[in-house]
């Protein structure tokens, strides 16, 4: 038997996923030309899928930062944190996403995923109780798995559920440890938060935020959700990530808590990998300055993905129960969602096609993002396209729900 | 032999946890999947990952406990379950 014969059902999967000619999985951009245009097997696309909240990655100051340093320090520091990889810029963007945070101390690891994976594990020891929201990130539930405490999931978004199951606990010891996140990155609905830290307030837990998604944001600041649900005193550990918002890669903790450096010895998905290299560290640094001196990006992004959600809403789409820069699709079953996604494409728009296992409630969704740079236009043609698609898929009914609700009106029908 | 996986005949209390497993199971899957003590919960329900843990979400709803995710790796079968949950209520109580 094959070592992969595990793999089977997945195998399978993939096979049907590739019918359609285009395997979602096997997208390659021959080119990008900027944070909202790129080339696909040689057909210009839209791009309505790259996290790319505040269209930074190619920002004249972050390229220009980069490129001096890559010049200065070289391409890489082949060294971990705690070796020969701690560069001055590194300690520096720690200051500075710190002082961003109005928090005593930061931590940069080398991706998001890893920010995850070596906060929670290491915080979480062998008697502690970690409680998660159940449609948390991968690596949230990585994390877990690498962690030696107890592990609970709470519904969704559900502060008296979450409640409910740290009273189950009753006095056994150990630190309670909530996670969330600030958006959820399927349906880009936010966390209860003001109702999470009155949960942790009064059990006496500790809370994580990942502001993955929210970071640069949400926010007056773009501290994320965080600051938006004015719950900041009360969160004692934000993760976030440079992918999305920075437009690089690499992933950080802040806190305020006395004793928080103690994880760089710690944390072992931070001690035993290659440092972030220090072009990378200087475009952060320089995106990160950027937000600082410009909250326009953070209120553009906002408008943005409202424009995209009440477009699609009023064409008739079921979507996520709130407008945030990321707009969820839902669709009906998984081969229309496959169908949909690939005649987008070539419609020249790409979106994220999102399945389940990865989905919560098992829903297929075209997962869309928009980004601080997309014009009022481009978003327009992307609701027409996928409007377009919606119907002829028959996703959507020919008349407009808006269309529908003025001929129930007219007609003193109740509302559909 | 391991507390949980060994193969001791079930005692009627575990059997009585088990009947309720089994009901709440039901609203999961398909109507008519036969399920057995020996109901394997992932490999023969066609359960993925997600499904299992809201699966046991339920579970823990029903019966009022926590069922630690980390705790769960041993659990295979209807049988492994049944003498887990049982353990759990007991020192919940």
């Amino acid at each position: 038997m094959s070592i992969f014969a595990k793999f089977e059902d997945i195998q399978k999967t993939l096979a049907g996923l590739s019918q359609t000619g285009q395997n979602p999985l096997d997208v390659r951009f021959d080119e990008i030309r900027s944070p909202v245009e790129g080339f696909v097997g040689g057909r210009r696309v839209l791009l309505f899928g790259t996290s790319n909240y505040l269209g930074l990655t190619f920002d004249a100051d972050c390229i220009e930062a980069g490129v001096q340093m890559l010049r200065r320090s070289g391409t890489g520091t082949t060294g971990s944190r705690i070796a020969n990889g701690t560069y001055a810029g590194h300690a520096s963007l720690e200051q500075q996403l710190a002082q961003f945070y109005g928090k005593r101390s930061a931590m940069v690891f080398s991706t998001g995923y890893q920010a995850n994976l070596g906060l929670i594990s290491a915080l979480a020891g062998r008697d502690d109780h970690l409680f998660i929201d159940a449609d948390s990130h991968a690596s949230i539930y990585d994390a877990c798995r690498l962690s030696s405490a107890e592990i609970i999931r709470f519904r969704h978004n559900d502060a008296d559920d979450l409640a409910r199951r740290i009273g189950r606990l009753k006095d056994r010891p150990g630190c309670r440890i909530i996670v969330t996140e600030g958006i959820y990155s399927m349906l880009g609905d936010t966390a209860p938060l003001r109702e999470i830290a009155a949960v942790k307030r009064e059990t006496g837990s500790y809370l994580i935020v990942d502001e993955a998604h929210s970071m640069g944001v949400l926010g007056a600041r773009g501290r994320g959700l965080c600051e938006a649900a004015d719950v900041e005193a009360d969160v004692d550990f934000v993760v976030g990530t440079f992918s999305k918002s920075l437009g690089a890669v690499g992933g950080f903790a802040v806190s305020d808590l006395e004793g928080f450096d103690i994880l760089r010895v710690a944390a072992r998905p931070y001690m035993f990998t290659a440092s972030l290299p220090p072009s990378i560290v200087a475009t952060v640094s320089a995106a990160l300055t950027r937000i600082q001196r410009d909250g326009s990006l953070g209120a553009r992004v906002r408008a943005n993905g409202q424009r995209l959600y009440d477009g699609l809403k009023n064409a008739g789409f079921a979507l996520g129960p709130q407008p945030n820069p990321v707009v969820a699709v839902k669709m009906p079953d998984r081969d229309t969602a496959v169908t949909f996604w690939k005649q987008l494409l070539d419609e020249g728009i790409y979106l994220n096609l999102a399945l389940p296992p990865a989905t919560p409630a098992s829903m297929a969704l075209l997962r869309s993002s928009v980004n601080a740079l997309h014009t009022d236009e481009q978003i327009d043609c992307a609701i027409a396209a996928i409007s377009r698609v919606g119907m002829r898929l028959g996703v959507i009914n020919a008349a407009p729900a808006k269309q529908r609700a003025e001929r129930a009106e007219k007609l003193a029908l109740p509302a559909e | 032999m391991h507390p949980i996986t060994g193969w001791g005949k079930l005692t009627q209390r575990q059997e009585a946890i088990r009947a309720q497993i089994i009901e709440v199971l039901g609203a999961m899957i398909p109507a008519g999947v036969p399920v057995s003590d020996k109901t394997r919960i992932a490999r023969d329900l066609g359960l993925d990952s997600v499904a299992i843990m809201d699966f046991v979400m339920e579970l823990e709803e029903r019966f009022d406990i926590l069922i630690p995710l980390d705790q769960i790796a041993d659990v295979e079968t209807i049988r492994d379950l049944s003498k887990a949950v049982e353990v759990l209520v007991r020192d919940a109580a």
